[in-house]
């Protein structure tokens, strides 16, 4: 066996690859609940991949065939219900455990040097994510698929100039139809998860290269022992392995438990429309996308055409996502994490958590005059967090940060 | 053999260049990749019109036919849904129709239409492309007792009136777009090409 082991490491580095991201890569000892999500992310990437392989060999990415090829899935295939509940349902669970992940990101300064490129990467990934989810969103060929995919292909086309000849060259007709299902199914089976998987392997490698942040935001790298390990680091394995495989038994019980009692968890991770077939004469009456698009959606409906144009609450829509990049730039705080930041930064954070599912749930709801102004109020604050965090950050009175992670 | 200097900026030079000319190339493949992407020749063809006869039009409703995979609506409109029209004018964004992309130069009018009665209009609201659903009740519950009929987006909150035109505050920017028809006879309308100009 050893000498089967010697010969492979002479070709291939199989044992230092071991040791230098599993039994020698030292993570801070201090990891906490927040710390599960990034592994879990992983988890659901491999389910989606997974379960989406079995769901292509029955699914016909055609418009007058797709929506029966769904139902076929659903009734007639062995099985074909679990795998075709478990995707869905793994999509959603995608963008909570995304979102846990983000939100820890938020809290403990992950984001901040020198993991900058870490958190860039996370965020292309992110975006990617949605690129994902909207696509695949289209294949059921519902009504909420047609009509989702028809708005929001139409965002394009409100971009001056260029914007009608962009949105046709995306769905390849002059409405949404045969040609945009079949590319839209070419990205979300192929092209899409080709790039997310290298997303993350990027994401990884600078990851293991600085080493992970931790909630207390101390460099655990800066106090070493005699035997050069960092004093405060344990090995990822089995220390974190033992810890991530918890964190992904209590994840699969509550997935199970979506999976098999409540798929379609009220018309949230699958809206009751979509199970009528796309009809391009009708709309249904109130649409929404899918929960986790929906801060963004009530951005968009929140600004008012100006000067006759759309352009706008796309502009700004387009603005909340990508203001994520430039986050390790505008926290110019003399700490990361949130155990040591001052009132002001606490504040902000709980405005933006507030405003984030606010903006979430009226995203949902159906427009009134009411809710729309509430929708004005809660963008001006989504924005409001990161436009002014320069300078809330640098004036926020701060506590001293320790010289070792702490056991809190 | 017996000069080992290297010449670095010839080197320079030709790995630039090759650089370059391979960017270049690289760029051009790209290009039948993307127009790929463009309306076949076929979804181009499919926009043919489409014929409609109008006597299945009862007064007062709505029939609505596929052009171009796009929804387009036959209104047929009442005495009272007609009378309605001008007094909406101070609500509109843009009552005299002077976006000129919207409808075709003959139905620039009051009516938005050839025939007053008959209003023929792409379903395809000008804000993200829903279709907005026809609510020809007047002052219902849920859109206000001062709501004069029309259309109402249940995407993002569009309101139009029965000619077609949009309620300031609304998301929508501009008018529904009047598709070019034209009459054949008296009950019949094809749907896709401009009148004559006769």
């Amino acid at each position: 066996m050893e000498k089967l082991l010697n010969w492979v490491d002479e070709r291939f580095p199989l044992t230092a690859s071991y040791k230098a991201h599993l039994s020698e890569y030292f993570a801070p000892r201090n990891f906490n609940f927040w710390y599960f999500f990034g592994s879990l992310a992983l988890l659901v990437l491999v389910i989606q991949i997974v379960s989406g392989i079995f769901l292509t060999m029955h699914y016909k990415p055609d418009a007058a065939l797709a929506f029966a090829s769904v139902e076929y899935i659903m009734r007639d295939v062995d099985y074909g219900w679990l795998i075709r509940y478990i995707h869905s349902t793994g999509a959603s669970m995608f963008f909570v455990v995304v979102y846990l992940h983000m939100f820890r990101g938020l809290i403990y300064g992950s984001y901040r040097q020198p993991r900058e490129l870490i958190w860039l990467f996370g965020v292309i990934i992110y975006l990617v994510l949605m690129g994902e989810a909207f696509m695949g969103y289209l294949l059921p060929w519902g009504q909420m698929s047609y009509w989702g995919a028809q708005v929001i292909v139409n965002l394009f086309a409100t971009v001056p100039f260029i914007g009608g000849d962009l949105s046709e060259w995306i769905r390849g007709d002059y409405v949404i139809g045969d040609a945009t299902l079949n590319r839209f199914f070419a990205f979300h089976v192929i092209a899409l998860p080709l790039v997310l998987l290298g997303l993350v392997a990027a994401h990884l490698v600078a990851l293991h290269e600085v080493g992970s942040n931790n909630p207390d935001g101390v460099e655990i790298k800066k106090l070493k022992g005699e035997d050069g390990h960092p004093l405060d680091g344990i090995p990822f394995h089995p220390y974190y392995t033992v810890k991530d495989i918890l964190g992904v038994v209590v994840f699969l019980m509550v997935f199970s438990a979506i999976v098999f009692f409540a798929p379609e968890m009220g018309g949230y991770f699958l809206e009751a429309n979509n199970f009528i077939p796309a009809d391009p004469l009708k709309t249904p009456e109130h649409i929404a996308p899918v929960w986790y698009f929906t801060p963004y959606y009530a951005i968009l409906r929140a600004v008012p055409p100006i000067l006759g144009s759309q352009f706008p609450g796309v502009a700004a829509m387009g603005v909340a996502v990508l203001i994520f990049f430039a986050l390790p730039w505008l926290d110019k705080s003399p700490v990361k994490s949130i155990r040591y930041r001052g009132p002001k930064f606490k504040i902000a954070l709980a405005l933006f958590v507030i405003a984030f599912i606010g903006l979430g749930i009226l995203g949902v709801l159906p427009v009134t005059i009411l809710y729309t102004w509430i929708a004005r109020v809660l963008s001006v604050v989504y924005f409001a967090f990161f436009f002014l965090m320069p300078w809330y950050t640098s004036n926020d009175s701060v506590k001293p940060v320790p010289e070792r992670v702490t056991d809190k | 053999m017996s000069d080992t200097s290297v010449d670095t900026s010839k080197r320079r030079f030709l790995v630039t260049v090759s650089s370059a000319v391979g960017g270049v190339a690289a760029l051009g493949v790209t290009v039948p990749f993307v127009l790929s992407m463009n309306p076949s020749a076929r979804a181009k063809a499919a926009g043919a019109p489409v014929e409609v006869d109008l006597s299945k039009v009862e007064p007062g409703m709505l029939m609505a036919v596929e052009w171009r995979g796009k929804p387009v609506w036959v209104v047929n409109r009442t005495k009272e849904m007609l009378d309605m029209l001008t007094k909406n004018d101070d609500k509109l964004t843009d009552p005299a129709s002077d976006t000129t992309s919207q409808q075709p130069e003959y139905c620039k009018n009051a009516t938005r239409s050839i025939k007053p009665e008959y209003l023929i209009v792409v379903g395809i609201c000008t804000h993200l492309g829903c279709s907005p659903t026809f609510r020809k009740e007047i002052g219902p519950a849920d859109l206000g007792a001062d709501w004069p009929g029309g259309w109402f987006c249940p995407c993002h909150g569009s309101r139009f009136d029965l000619a077609a035109r949009v309620f300031n505050g609304s998301p929508a920017p501009t008018n529904l777009e009047i598709p070019p028809h034209k009459y054949l006879s008296e009950t019949k309308v094809l749907i896709g090409e401009d009148q004559g100009a006769a």
